[in-house]
């Protein structure tokens, strides 16, 4: 028994951050003073806060300390581990807002959020088996495989209104329902999406980094109720402390018969094996997916047939995305009912989210659906650093759209995202500020589904790449108002006619922004300006002849002797030689520089 | 982004330096996954961990052992990104040929690191120790013209510089 419990994050932020380094700092600064029997040091999921890590958490205090470095750490067991003395100034520091320390769950960060798929990260050592199974874990299995049959497992999953979180939306329980027919006939696989590539998202990471068995479980309950004895996860290579972690949970779910022959000695065997991505975000796509794990490029094919009457190896499968998986167990223990009693009326639930961009709060939160932009901007993720103005938010990666001031009261959910515009998506959500044109942001994504396009259908091998050309001309300032409407046109012959979802959801960036923001693509093409002065081509840089001091400063510093001038006297940038670097900007120390 | 080479030939070719040791490790991987269902993409990973990258001699070696014809194999290698038909060095050279570098003579720069590395773009020396990029804006515009080593910046760099930070490496690799 250990008095104390040190929790340190070893998510991916915090590792990046250095939670190694402070778990072997506290480790042999333990040991040193004899606390090791006495205090257990846990290394745990991700606590969301990401932005603030790494993260230390200490029980039974609750005391949550942030941004904690090496040198912290001996003052740290003194001061609190030894004398019980919390050291202030490293705590969280809206945990102390009001003069006393408050729970984590007490915090703006964590009040309005709800833990469903993300209860156990954090909380546990994902690298313990006996840690989950002692928060309930596995016991979705062992209800499911003594007490339920396959069909009465679906109805729950079907009647819990759950629906899938890889980002359409497609009811789970329908899904398996399709891949039900014929069990013990044929061979059947079920296969988890693991495959997370929208750029600014990380929720599945979490989820398989701080909670790897809740997806081993799920899965096999999902084999159950189908009637397949082989799963496969397919993961991203990128992303390896989570495969190391599943490959961990792996191995001690086979030791403890919860993977294998005849689970719970009911006659039910079910194995898992792990399949690594190699870098091509089209995977992530249901059918490309599974022909990559059968060993080809993975190229999309065209459905009908779905993968539920023939997917991998030519066998019914299954495929769900990893935040699915991880709300099955708890809708098995808690019932269907009390799923579906939260959220929206047709998006049950909750919803993870990987929180970016402008906004105080990065990190990861999990919330009810039908919760408000508002709500998540504002109140969770603490709001716009900088004083600035929130401009839109982005959901859906290069899949969806930007979601503007005017919709910051609507409820998140499926259908409300995809009315204004938007999608859920997988669940990255980047907040936009003033400064940031929509049109580069539009530009952004295309390039990055340019570079990703497989290539396979022409709309969206060669479509892509036009649509991209004219973005270009546009923020080089060469664009006109025919583009644009070549632009929208383009866009929706993409959207009809591609192959995969890859393809039809690539004009959607474009889409959305145009419909909220045609004035500043109006701004770019008839006026050549940039409105929030970020296309390179359509600024000016000047110097403001009150305040340069004549320094010679941003003289020397310019890459190409476009600025002139004598010393102690204004300089002047000439725009012809000027390529806008903002070499010149970021020298300047009286403010002087500005661009127009 | 990356200037994937779709014909092996055009390549400034490596000679292959595999070892009889790799190729042990190799082949009772592949027999020890013999009859798995879709395990191309697993040896195919396993192959790029022991050699670093996959040369036409290791695909062959592959499509013998597993009798998958080379034409799959080199198609599966050239959709992903992670797999390398090329060696990457132990020192990765890239030279930014952002504008605002270029018009500095990054160019220049980036032609004498070729030179006297005797290679091209996404190359490598035969001896493994260099291989060079040109790459884009590294935001280090003050300090253009600019290349990176690794993860080591210099900047304000003339052509009279490329030999002195090669040979720096050169030395450390005989350390």
């Amino acid at each position: 028994m250990f008095r104390c419990h040190v929790l340190l994050c070893g998510g991916t932020g915090c590792t990046s951050a250095g939670s190694r380094e402070i778990k072997k700092c506290l480790e042999k600064e333990l040991k040193e003073r004899g606390l090791d029997k006495e205090i257990a040091v846990v290394k745990t999921g991700c606590f969301g806060m990401c932005s603030v890590g790494p993260i230390m958490m200490v029980y039974p205090d609750q005391v949550l300390y942030c941004t904690v470095q090496p040198e912290d750490v001996p003052e740290i067991v003194e001061e609190h581990l030894l004398k019980g003395r919390p050291v202030k100034r490293l705590i969280y520091d809206e945990n102390m807002a009001g003069g006393g320390i408050r729970t984590l769950e007490d915090t703006e960060f964590y009040r309005k959020q709800m833990r469903v798929a993300l209860r156990n990260c954090g909380i546990i050592n994902p690298e313990n088996i006996e840690e989950y199974i002692a928060r309930d874990g596995y016991e979705a299995l062992g209800r499911v495989l003594t007490e339920m049959t396959p069909d009465e497992v679906i109805q729950v999953i079907l009647d819990s209104g759950l629906r899938g979180r890889g980002g359409a939306g497609f009811p789970t329980g329908l899904k398996w329902k399709f891949a039900s027919g014929r069990r013990g006939e044929v061979q059947k696989y079920v296969c988890c999406n693991a495959d997370e590539g929208d750029p600014g998202a990380f929720m599945d990471r979490s989820v398989l980094e701080g909670d790897p068995h809740v997806v081993l479980e799920a899965m096999a309950i999902a084999g159950y109720a189908i009637g397949a004895s082989q799963g496969y996860i397919y993961v991203r290579a990128e992303y390896p402390i989570a495969v190391q972690r599943l490959q961990i949970a792996i191995g001690q779910a086979r030791e403890y018969g919860l993977l294998g022959k005849d689970i719970f000695s009911s006659g039910f065997d079910f194995d898992i094996e792990l399949r690594l991505g190699a870098g091509a975000f089209v995977c992530g796509e249901e059918t490309a997916l599974m022909t990559s794990i059968e060993g080809n490029r993975g190229e999309p094919r065209p459905r009908p047939p779905f993968p539920a009457v023939k997917g991998l190896f030519e066998s019914p499968t299954i495929l769900n995305n990893v935040e699915t998986y991880a709300n099955i167990p708890q809708i098995i223990l808690n019932g269907p009912e009390w799923f579906a009693s939260i959220g929206t009326e047709k998006s049950k639930g909750t919803k993870v989210f990987a929180l970016g961009g402008k906004i105080r709060n990065t990190g990861l939160v999990e919330i009810p659906m039908g919760t408000t932009l508002r709500t998540v901007v504002e109140e969770i993720g603490g709001g716009i650093p900088g004083g600035k103005k929130f401009k839109a938010a982005q959901t859906g990666g290069p899949s969806g759209g930007c979601i503007p001031a005017e919709h910051f009261d609507i409820p998140i959910d499926y259908d409300n995202l995809i009315s204004i515009g938007s999608m859920m998506g997988s669940g990255g959500m980047i907040i936009m500020d003033e400064d940031t044109c929509m049109v580069d942001i539009a530009k952004f994504f295309l390039e990055f589904t340019v570079d990703e396009s497989c290539g396979k259908c022409t709309p969206c091998r060669i479509g892509t790449k036009r649509m991209l050309e004219i973005l270009e001309k546009i923020t080089e300032g060469e664009g006109t108002e025919e583009d644009l409407a070549e632009l929208e046109e383009l866009a929706y012959y993409i959207k009809d006619n591609a192959l995969c979802g890859l393809g039809q959801t690539a004009p959607n960036p474009v889409l959305s922004t145009l419909r909220y923001f045609r004035d500043e693509y109006v701004a770019h093409v008839r006026d050549k300006k940039c409105p929030a002065h970020v296309c390179r081509n359509l600024l000016e840089y000047k110097i403001s002849a009150d305040k340069c001091r004549g320094c010679t400063l941003c003289m020397r510093g310019c890459p190409v002797q476009a600025i002139q001038g004598k010393a102690k006297e204004p300089h002047v940038i000439d725009p012809q030689k000027c390529i806008k670097c903002g070499a010149c900007l970021a020298t300047c120390r009286f403010g002087a520089i500005y661009m127009e | 982004m990356s200037n994937k080479s779709m014909g092996l030939e055009e390549r400034k070719e490596v000679p292959f330096q595999g070892t009889e040791q790799q190729r042990e490790e190799l082949l009772g991987f592949i027999h020890g996954h013999a009859g798995q269902k879709g395990c191309l993409m697993p040896v195919m990973q396993k192959a790029q961990e022991i050699y670093g990258y996959l040369p036409q001699e290791v695909q062959k070696l592959i499509a013998d052992e597993m009798g998958i014809p080379m034409e799959k194999i080199y198609g599966v290698a050239t959709f992903y990104s992670q797999f390398h038909l090329a060696p990457k060095g132990k020192y990765q050279v890239s030279v930014c040929l952002g504008t605002a570098c270029y018009v500095k003579g990054a160019g220049n720069i980036y032609n004498k690191f070729s030179e006297l590395l005797g290679i091209g773009e996404g190359e490598c020396t035969s001896d493994g120790m260099f291989s060079l990029d040109a790459c884009r804006c590294v935001g280090a515009c003050g300090l253009a013209p600019v290349a990176m080593v690794n993860g080591d910046v210099y900047g304000r760099l003339t052509v009279d510089d490329v030999r002195g930070i090669l040979d720096k490496y050169m030395k450390d690799g005989e350390d």
